[in-house]
């Protein structure tokens, strides 16, 4: 049965079902039930955006709420997972990894090829990220390209409730350590979701819209910011293939490398900074095996090279919007 | 010094055997090392655990295979306690095809999951929080295994330590912290390093028992160890073992350690040593007999020159063995 969920509650109910097909699934983080000790109510808030609200009463002892020391938990995760279970970790916000970069980078990463493939780490680290709420440079920061760098992690960014609950439950199913990103602006959107457990592959883009004049490749927020885009520049007849990446590791290259030979064109869409990015990745890997189908030069639409600024003009100056996109797609059209 | 003063019940003739072989093969094991790092035949780096074996014997002589622990980069000691084969890991020493690891991990990063021993670990205070972990999966399953956090003193003040003492006390885990004070993290004196006036007041500021013991003592490891342990398993959550030890060697070989006192360690060797002061203890009580003794000593001595040749005659790892284990699965393998 399919209905509508939010990206939210698409989220808690792909947790609440692997946790009733396996026993081994645990969630650890600060506040995910909320309350711990406290005089007042259990399960007060379901962590700080109410993503895993109503799973401890559902699963007693599998979901614990943490002291707020990152690097135990999340190396505890580490810990738990060499020992056989499933842990899924809620880092509040991906600028935490900032604390815990060890026991994601030096040890969940490198664990396997260190044993020498004797050993898994089946560990997903779920993480809100992004920019637009006021949040300042500490709380607003998407960081994926930082883990996409790390060989041995895997990295989920998905754009909408329905690939949130596949790529989730294929996330914790995986045997490799999976850092699951949420953009905070997805939350509230609802989408269609089938009811019935299902799965999204890692590494499988997805073409959301169709056209071809140029290709804009994009992921989480950005995807429905780069879709009004297209949307824009089809009224002045220029077609985009927009392409979800939903996954930066691993990158669905021969998605993108397919696209890019049908339209010689490339605009690559990400609201982080443009230094050693997502974007600049894709644009490396399409001017290295794409060169001789590109007809113009690869543009790369970013934030700039600073810090999530508080203030709301500038916020709002520091993200990439729809027109940014569609102008730099009439750039790159113009381009004979 | 503060030494337990917790009565021993002694170990049984077969336990001190067995106490003894794991000491003796860490001490030539790590010798035979220390002289094929000396000859460059050892690719890298190594941290030899020569001085401290009885610390972690002591300890794991009371953990089955099912237990847990994790260890540093001075690990050889621990694994060789845990149970590991000398041979995978002399093998993973050299980088070969045959090591325990696939050649992948060597000394610093040498594990074996058999044996519950889930890591050397080349980053200074990572270990705790993976023993939290093990215990908190050992209490998820229903099971009263328990997990060993060894460390150094070094790590003793790492934030990832301390952040783990209070978990391990939140959750009242199953975790053992063996702090191995060998009284320098790589040149820098615990005395100098460590804020408090111990590590063991600094479990105790956490809620979290803690005994100080002569970690050159076998029998008072032994009898802390047992408490420990006991207290693990038995539900009573973590506890701290504040372990004095002698590091004999440098913090890796080829360290000319000119920040040790001028003959620290040679009186440290003449009048301190764990093996010695066993053997010293086990013949004088008359627990064991020089010729079982002598027995051990030529098994050990064969086992490791068994493991050193097979090592150097061992085939490096293939070359496809590059790409070979940095996922689990990715897209298109067989799941």
């Amino acid at each position: 049965m399919t209905r509508r969920l939010t990206f939210r509650d698409a989220v808690n109910e792909a947790l609440r079902q692997e946790m009733e097909r396996d026993p081994s699934v645990i969630l650890l983080g600060e506040d995910i039930a909320g309350g711990a000790g406290a005089p007042g109510a259990r399960d007060a808030w379901g962590g700080i955006f109410g993503v895993t609200k109503g799973l401890q009463p559902l699963f007693p002892g599998r979901v614990l709420d943490t002291p707020i020391t990152e690097s135990a938990f999340v190396g505890a995760a580490v810990g738990a997972a060499l020992a056989g279970q499933r842990p899924v970790v809620e880092l509040m916000f991906n600028d935490f990894m900032g604390v815990c970069f060890d026991p994601i980078v030096n040890q969940a990463a490198k664990m396997r090829y260190m044993l020498g493939g004797r050993a898994g780490v089946p560990l997903v680290i779920r993480t809100a990220f992004g920019a637009g709420f006021r949040s300042a440079a500490q709380h607003s920061q998407s960081l994926y390209a930082l883990l996409t760098h790390v060989p041995g992690l895997k990295c989920v960014v998905p754009s909408n409730a329905t690939d949130a609950k596949g790529l989730l439950i294929e996330a914790i199913r995986d045997d490799d350590p999976v850092v699951f990103f949420e953009h905070r602006k997805l939350y509230d959107l609802d989408a269609e979701v089938t009811e019935e457990p299902y799965t999204v592959p890692l590494g499988r883009a997805r073409v959301v819209r169709r056209g071809g004049d140029l290709t804009v490749v994009t992921l989480g927020a950005m995807v429905a910011v780069a879709l009004a885009a297209a949307t824009t520049l089809a009224a002045e007849g220029i077609e985009c293939e927009v392409i979800d990446l939903r996954t930066t590791s691993p990158l669905d290259e021969g998605r993108i490398l397919e696209s890019v030979h049908a339209t010689g064109r490339l605009v690559v869409v990400d609201e982080a900074p443009p230094r050693c990015g997502i974007a600049s990745d894709i644009s490396a890997i399409v001017a290295e095996r794409a060169f001789a189908s590109l007809r113009a030069p690869i543009a790369r639409v970013t934030a700039p090279h600073c810090p999530v600024p508080f203030s709301p003009v500038l916020e709002d100056l520091y993200l990439p919007n729809e027109d940014d996109v569609a102008n730099a797609a009439r750039d790159v059209v113009l381009i004979r | 010094m503060t030494t337990s003063s917790r009565q021993a019940t002694t170990p049984s003739p077969e336990t001190l055997l067995e106490a003894y072989r794991l000491m003796k093969t860490i001490r030539t094991f790590e010798e035979c090392l220390s002289a094929e790092f000396a000859a460059e035949r050892i690719p890298g780096a190594v941290h030899l655990y020569t001085g401290q074996e009885a610390c972690a014997v002591g300890v794991c002589l009371h953990l089955s295979e099912d237990d847990c622990i994790v260890s540093t980069h001075r690990g050889h000691g621990h694994c060789i306690a845990k149970g590991m084969d000398v041979g995978g890991m002399m093998a993973e020493v050299f980088g070969r095809a045959s090591g325990v690891c696939r050649g992948k991990g060597g000394s610093m990063h040498v594990a074996d999951l058999d044996t519950g021993m889930l890591g050397a670990n080349g980053i200074v205070g990572a270990g705790p929080p993976i023993a939290c972990g093990a215990a908190l999966a050992a209490r998820c399953k229903g099971h009263s295994t328990v997990a060993v956090a060894f460390i150094g003193d070094g790590a003793s003040n790492q934030g990832s330590t301390l952040e783990s003492l209070n978990l391990a006390c939140v959750w009242d885990l199953p975790v053992i912290f063996v702090v191995e004070d060998n009284g320098y993290a790589e040149t820098t004196a615990s005395s100098y390093a460590i804020g408090a006036e111990s590590n063991a007041a600094r479990a105790r500021g956490f809620g979290i028992p803690a005994i100080e013991v002569d970690g050159g003592d076998f029998f008072a490891m032994d009898s802390a160890a047992a408490e420990a342990v006991a207290r693990a398993r038995a539900g009573g959550g973590p506890t701290l073992l504040d372990c004095k030890v002698t590091r004999y060697r440098g913090h890796f070989e080829g360290d000319a350690q000119t920040y040790r006192a001028e003959g620290e360690v040679e009186q440290a060797r003449r009048e301190n040593d764990c093996i010695r002061a066993f053997v010293r203890r086990v013949t004088t009580t008359e627990l064991l007999e020089r010729e079982q003794l002598a027995a051990i000593d030529r098994r050990v001595a064969s086992v490791v020159e068994d493991a050193l040749a097979a090592a150097r005659a061992a085939p490096d790892p293939d070359p496809t063995d590059l790409m070979r284990d940095v996922y689990v699965s990715t897209l298109g393998d067989p799941k």
